[in-house]
């Protein structure tokens, strides 16, 4: 339940060192760099624009490239490599870089290159397919397409449509004999002739063609090169172009095969010139004179003593701390343990702590892992997901990065959770042991393992008693933390108008529901209220309510205003009542659970007879499960994030603040190993 | 009066089959929404799957709920074996006891299609706002959850009836 105390810090340095301090600072990842000094005749920030420009070139060029390799060779990756993190890279080798960056760099570009090469030689081919396509038919033709006569002849080269004989074509150019026809191919769809007439009855003959919707092959034939060569040698000519290209693409993708083993490189370059341009960032918001620059921004308290002592050690500076000014939008940095820190996400996902606000995790977390067991509650189904994340967690102890650590430990206190209330309740897979018991043993004695406290689904109101009771301590939690904060900010007016004369209200307000028969008989338990208890519930009750609509609106300062607002917070109470009848849905989603899995272990049963009864059993049980535990842990924790949110932190967390974002690597493949404890860098 | 009373076993199936067929109907219709949205997302961004599918299948529950009241109709109604001598009143009153989730299940389901749909356009802006996001749709959830609480409380309490 703790923020990490951060302080400003200031580092005044030498420009020659300015490289050195930077990549050792960016490896502690340590110090948020914010530029809180002014600009002025002798310090002044430098434009780093165009470096930065192109590291953002070379960045998308490599992350390019990575995706263009591997569509032509897909990287082997296992399902479980996500959870294997980053690897390691000792800090030589990220010095010893230097040397094959640019040509890393040319690769890349060459990658691309080869891509673009690729694309454009399939487009070749295409091309060249088309016309070879349309040369076909022209194949018994002995002279070339673009012929047009001799000095006395002329000579027609064109298409038809439509099947035609060679009598139908003599028959209709009859009266401008001498000429010759010949029909070159025919299909269903065109007749490819070739007509030769005396040069004086030209136009006639070219007339009677066109009625006959005579057409010249298409032009691209015409323009081609080599066009005056038959259409025979034509078609040899592409199909040895066609194979000429196609022994491009397959040079281009042999080559691009060639850098599969590069691959480590590209992707270390991208971290490269991502960390580089993250230090270029810091670079451009540094005031520099000629000779010195100045680093400003957020370290925690606690980080302060180490960075200082080496970088004095290292380097000629002066390091300086100073507590953070009253406007300072300081950043937030969690310190939980291992129990509650895998929920900060889910607080931040929410809104980090704002200025003076506590962090509400630790407390969050006891509930969030409770209700998240309730919700789903079922034995089995905890046991699988708490044994798949410590799994998880123990095989990749050493390299699983931050993020999905917490996400595993997350998944995998809330599966002990879900153990802890699914033996309460007795439910495994549903009611899997009394199936198969009484399906395949014959047995009678059920239940098998009967429930520590009771079976939901035969006492559901109970369940529902027990679910609002769960709300009412979870909002009444809220409640406090909201006195503590109160406290914490020295507010004491507003704990006791604001926390305490609530706590009296709810609770008397309670007391007095649960002294009415109605009640008692509705949710199905008795509970022995004294008489006096009673009346001093019901003064109780009503003093508060008098001094909530005195106080609740004291910011008014007109007193009529004043009184209505206290009226209408005293109203507030309605959204109590709405609040706690939210968390009936721990025994709906509870039971949805239980009795989906019911149904499936019921549904298998009823195949269970014969020889092959036990393996469709199996089936069905395992994907129905497999199933409903996918949809009720989704249920199960989006609704246990919406009373997280929306109820408890309804009642004092507002957030608003920015999370601590230190100048570090935040690379995608690889990390950098020191191989001492301080030092290596030179 | 008594020959009516064999056709208990019938309104109270029908409520049985009705609570898994209209919020069925209204999750499919609800889920397909969530997908033709999320499809959108994906051809952009690949890498938000998990969050769209979260988002897509949140409006799904109302049919779930409804197969929960059905089943449990069944169970009672003796249907899924035992005995179907069910009073006319005693039928009737099962399909009352369904309606809740049959008509609250519909329209909610839609409803929370809705706001699904914009929270997968919010996931689509600004991927780091998904726990917000996820909240909207959940919001709607509460009444389907309310009405599956009744359903089931007053499908239990009507098994106990003697009429």
């Amino acid at each position: 339940m703790a923020l990490l105390q951060m302080q400003r810090i200031y580092i005044y340095a030498l420009k020659k060192d300015r490289k050195q301090i930077l990549e050792l600072l960016q490896r502690r990842g340590v110090v948020e760099v914010r530029s809180m000094l002014k600009e002025d005749k002798v310090f002044s920030k430098s434009d780093v624009s165009v470096a930065k420009q192109n590291l953002e070139k070379n960045i998308s060029i490599t992350c390019d490239s990575l995706s263009i390799l591997n569509n032509y060779i897909k990287e082997d990756k296992s399902i479980l490599s996500a959870l294997a993190g980053r690897k390691e890279l000792p800090v030589e080798e990220y010095d010893s870089f230097k040397e094959k960056y640019k040509p890393t760099v040319n690769m890349a570009k060459r990658i691309i290159e080869l891509s673009k090469i690729i694309a454009e030689n399939k487009a070749e081919v295409f091309r060249l397919q088309t016309q070879i396509e349309i040369l076909t038919p022209w194949v018994n033709l002995d002279i070339p397409l673009n012929f047009k006569g001799t000095k006395f002849t002329r000579g027609f080269i064109g298409t038809l449509p439509k099947p035609w004989t060679l009598e139908e074509i003599y028959e209709k150019l009859a009266q401008y004999m001498p000429l010759d026809v010949d029909i070159i191919s025919t299909t269903k769809e065109q007749t490819c002739i070739f007509v030769l007439c005396t040069n004086d009855k030209k136009d006639k003959v070219y007339e009677v063609l066109r009625g006959m919707e005579f057409t010249l092959p298409s032009l691209s034939i015409d323009q081609l090169p080599t066009a005056d060569l038959s259409p025979a040698e034509q078609l040899e000519l592409l199909v040895q172009q066609i194979d000429k290209t196609k022994s491009n693409i397959q040079a281009a993708i042999d080559e691009m095969e060639s850098y599969d083993k590069n691959r480590n490189e590209l992707k270390f370059l991208l971290d490269y010139d991502t960390m580089r341009l993250e230090k270029y960032e810091v670079i451009g918001s540094l005031i520099q004179s000629k000779n010195v620059f100045i680093i400003s921004g957020f370290i925690a308290e606690k980080d302060f003593s180490a960075i200082e002592e080496e970088l004095t050690s290292k380097f000629d500076l002066a390091v300086e701390s100073a507590e953070p000014r009253k406007r300072d939008d300081i950043p937030v940095l969690y310190k939980n343990n291992g129990f509650s820190e895998p929920l900060e996400g889910t607080v931040n996902s929410f809104s980090p702590p704002a200025k003076g606000e506590m962090d509400p995790t630790m407390v969050m977390s006891l509930f969030y892992y409770a209700l998240f067991g309730l919700m789903l509650s079922d034995a089995g189904y905890g046991f699988l997901i708490a044994v798949t994340c410590a799994f998880g967690l123990i095989k990749f102890r050493k390299t699983i990065e931050k993020p999905m650590k917490n996400t595993l430990k997350m998944y995998m206190f809330c599966g002990i959770a879900t153990v802890f209330w699914g033996i309460i309740f007795s439910s495994y897979f549903g009611d899997i042991f009394d199936v198969v018991g009484k399906t395949f043993f014959g047995v009678t004695d059920l239940p098998v393992i009967p429930p520590v406290w009771f079976y939901p689904v035969e006492k559901p109101m109970l369940m529902l008693t027990f679910s609002m009771a769960i709300g009412i301590v979870h909002l009444l939690t809220g409640l406090a933390m909201k006195g503590y904060q109160l406290a914490k900010q020295k507010d004491y007016k507003g704990i006791i108008y604001d926390v305490i004369f609530w706590y009296v209200l709810l609770i008397s307000g309670i007391v007095l529901l649960l002294s009415m028969k109605m009640v008692t008989d509705i949710l199905g338990i008795t509970v022995n209220i004294s008489d006096v208890a009673v009346d001093v519930a019901g003064i109780l009750f009503g003093a508060s309510a008098v001094a909530i609509i005195l106080t609740n609106g004291r910011e008014s300062k007109q007193p009529f205003k004043r009184i209505l607002k206290g009226l209408y917070a005293l109203y507030g109470i309605s959204g109590y009542l709405s609040d706690i009848l939210s968390y009936s849905r721990l025994l709906a989603l509870g039971l949805a659970t239980g009795v989906i899995g019911s149904v499936i272990n019921q549904m298998a049963s009823m195949t269970a007879g014969g020889f092959f009864g036990p393996i469709i059993f199996t089936i069905i049980v395992i994907l129905g499960h497999a199933l409903n535990l996918g949809i009720n842990a989704l249920g199960a924790y989006v609704h246990t994030n919406r009373l997280q949110y929306v109820e408890f932190f309804g009642k004092f967390y507002e957030g608003g603040g920015k999370v601590f974002k230190p100048f570090g690597i935040n690379t995608k493949y690889y990390k950098i190993k020191e191989s001492t404890k301080y030092g290596n860098v030179k | 009066m008594e020959m009516l009373n064999d056709y208990g076993i019938v309104l109270a199936l029908a409520g049985a089959v009705l609570a898994a067929l209209i919020p069925g109907i209204a999750s499919a219709k609800a889920v397909s929404m969530g997908g033709i949205a999320g499809a959108g997302v994906i051809t952009e961004d690949p890498s938000q799957f998990g969050k769209v599918l979260i988002l897509q299948l949140l409006p799904g529950t109302q049919g779930i709920y409804g197969l929960l009241i059905a089943f449990i109709t069944l169970s009672q109604i003796g249907v899924l074996g035992g005995n179907g001598d069910i009073s006319l009143v005693k039928g009737a009153l099962y399909l009352a006891a369904c309606l809740p989730i049959i008509i609250v299940g519909y329209t909610s389901a839609i409803r929370q299609a809705n706001a699904s749909v914009a929270s997968i356009g919010v996931v689509a802006k600004r991927p780091d706002q998904f726990g917000k996001a996820m909240i909207f749709p959940a919001m709607v959830e509460t009444y389907a959850i309310l009405a599956l609480l009744i359903s089931m409380l007053a499908v239990n309490g009507v098994s106990g009836l003697n009429i």
